[in-house]
């Protein structure tokens, strides 16, 4: 019996788990604003891959071509 | 590793019953597709006049928001539908889903429709037909069957298929009439 109520027990907690929802796609007029573009800036982010390749001293950085010495 | 081997065949189908639980909430269905009738526009208290008489006619039925982007590709091309077909017994209506009302009203403003124009505030019809991309449309046929559904809006593509499937429509509807 205490198998069986630990076992439903588990699987009816196992719902709480799900801290995941879905963003229905008639709800995401916030996400589409201007503002929460990542991007929308292309100077700055020209600017600042330069400098994280830079400081990184990776090879290429991201996906901008050249050794990481930061003198392209 | 062998304990957890032991421990994996031991719970084996209680991992499986887990995931699936876990699993279940994210799975989204649309709930309005080809064949359905489509829910009545009457019902869900929208904001603004639908047409008085759609008994009978051809309707599409499209969601739209101002912050989407294809929707204003397919204005222009609904409206030039519109003109064209109002006439031989076709209805558009075209159904906001927008909270920001300055928002809705200044792309109103801007793109300035002839066709019918309603917004879903509460949001209720577009959470009844789940729509799965922004915009959807549903074309019915004169019984309110969904007998086509258009998932997003493509520039060199949708407009066409809309003629199309339009025009057959109505030649199904007029040969129905003959009989």
């Amino acid at each position: 019996m205490l198998r069986v109520v630990s076992i439903l027990g588990m699987i009816l907690g196992s719902f709480f788990l799900t801290a995941c929802t879905t963003v229905e796609p008639w709800q995401r007029g916030n996400l589409a604003d201007y503002a929460m573009q990542p991007d929308r800036d292309p100077l700055y982010n020209v600017m600042s891959e330069h400098i994280y390749f830079s400081r990184e001293a990776s090879a290429g950085g991201r996906g901008v071509g050249g050794g990481g010495c930061g003198c392209n | 590793m062998s304990t957890l081997c032991q421990l994996y065949s031991r719970f084996k189908k209680l991992i499986y019953i887990l995931l699936l639980c876990i699993g279940i909430p994210g799975v989204v269905v649309a709930s309005i597709q080809k064949g359905n009738v489509f829910p009545s526009l009457d019902g869900f208290n929208l904001e603004g006049t639908l047409p008085e008489d759609m008994k009978g006619k051809i309707v599409l039925v499209d969601f739209w928001a101002s912050w989407c982007v294809p929707c204003r590709d397919s204005f222009p091309v609904l409206d030039e539908i519109y003109q064209k077909y109002r006439d031989q017994g076709v209805e558009i209506i075209a159904v906001s889903v927008d909270k920001n009302e300055k928002a809705y009203h200044k792309f109103l403003k801007r793109y300035a429709p002839t066709f019918p124009i309603v917004r879903d505030v509460e949001q209720k019809l577009v959470a009844e037909v789940k729509i799965a991309a922004m915009p959807t449309s549903f074309l019915l046929d004169k019984e309110g069957v969904v007998r086509f559904v258009h998932e997003g809006f493509y520039r060199n593509k949708t407009g066409g298929e809309y003629v199309e499937e339009i025009e057959s429509l109505i030649r199904e509807t007029s040969e129905d009439n003959k009989k």
